[in-house]
């Protein structure tokens, strides 16, 4: 990237530190709703699917099962509305983007644990 | 004050105070020399001549070198006028965008659209084609149709939209707002696209 980019980037940088998290990982995001003029939490629980652009325009997205449809969102990770992130489980794949798991459901949609 | 000469860096986004994700555009704006004024009586027109992006000594020409040695200034690859009386500005004057741009919330931005070379109507002017690649149609799913009538008037109108080339223009994108100045880094933000590729020189005129 070019400086005269980064010296932007770090302009509107980073606002919060949230823990380190990656393709396959589970999070939970937090995220405000404006309704009107009311403001309300809710929160997004499911499996990174990728981690993408970098900077200030770096997004991830996020996919879970809700019922038998799968949801998925893509939240930029400078987005002001994010409340907090956290990770409940750090999932072990072999890519950077786990695009395949669209394609699978039950037994097999199953990511293995990461051990340290 | 007159405009700026500047370069486009690249686009972003960032978000604004209410929440929206802006697209905007990165340009390095500035510092820009004086490097003539032009004066009624020696030129026929009143105008300042500034210059912008230095450029190695090897690679300028020696009429361009000494150009630029009145106004005791390195050579630079781009020189742009801006007419009117500017009393303030002296020859060798350096512009900031910090101060030229103090008091502005909107600029007119002109620069070279990224060439697409020889197009067809439907890329250059938005014609539709012919919808359909079936009953009878073969070759033309892109073609532009009638150019006009037959005996009267016997001959194609000026200005009727064809093929040709597209793109290489100059293009003035007019009232872009400013988003945010870093006068530091010669940094200026504004709100959408300019026109150009990435590295290319820009006029922000006010």
């Amino acid at each position: 990237m070019n400086d005269l980019m980064k010296a932007v980037a770090q302009e509107y940088a980073a606002r919060q530190d949230f823990p380190k998290f990656g393709a396959g990982d589970t999070i939970t995001v937090t995220y405000k709703i404006k309704e009107g003029t009311k403001e309300r939490l809710q929160s997004f629980r499911g499996v990174v699917l990728q981690r993408k652009g970098g900077g200030i325009n770096e997004t991830f997205t996020i996919r879970k099962m809700s019922g038998n449809i799968g949801v998925e969102r893509i939240i930029p990770i400078e987005s002001p509305f994010i409340e907090k992130i956290e990770v409940n489980k750090y999932g072990k794949v072999r890519r950077a983007r786990i695009f395949y798991l669209r394609k699978l459901t039950g037994k097999k949609a199953r990511i293995k644990e990461k051990r340290f | 004050m007159p405009g700026l000469l500047g370069k486009k860096i690249g686009m972003t986004s960032i978000f604004s105070a209410e929440g929206k994700n802006v697209p905007c555009t990165v340009i390095e704006a500035g510092p820009c020399v004086v490097t003539q004024i032009k004066t009624k009586e020696k030129d026929g027109y009143n105008a300042v001549q500034i210059a912008f992006d230095d450029k190695r000594e090897k690679n300028s020409t020696k009429p361009m070198v000494g150009h630029f040695k009145k106004a005791n200034t390195a050579p630079k690859r781009k020189v742009a006028e801006f007419r009117g009386v500017f009393d303030h500005l002296k020859l060798g004057d350096i512009l900031n965008v910090g101060e030229v741009l103090k008091n502005d919330r909107w600029i007119d931005v002109t620069g070279t659209t990224k060439g697409k070379g020889f197009q067809g109507v439907v890329k250059r002017h938005g014609f539709r084609g012919v919808g359909d690649s079936t009953h009878g149609q073969h070759n033309r799913l892109r073609a532009p149709g009638s150019l006009g009538a037959s005996s009267y008037p016997s001959r194609v109108f000026k200005g009727m939209r064809m093929a040709g080339q597209m793109g290489g223009d100059r293009v003035k994108v007019i009232n872009i707002a400013i988003v945010k100045l870093i006068p530091e880094k010669n940094i200026l933000i504004v709100k959408g696209s300019v026109p150009g590729s990435n590295g290319s020189y820009l006029i922000i005129n006010k």
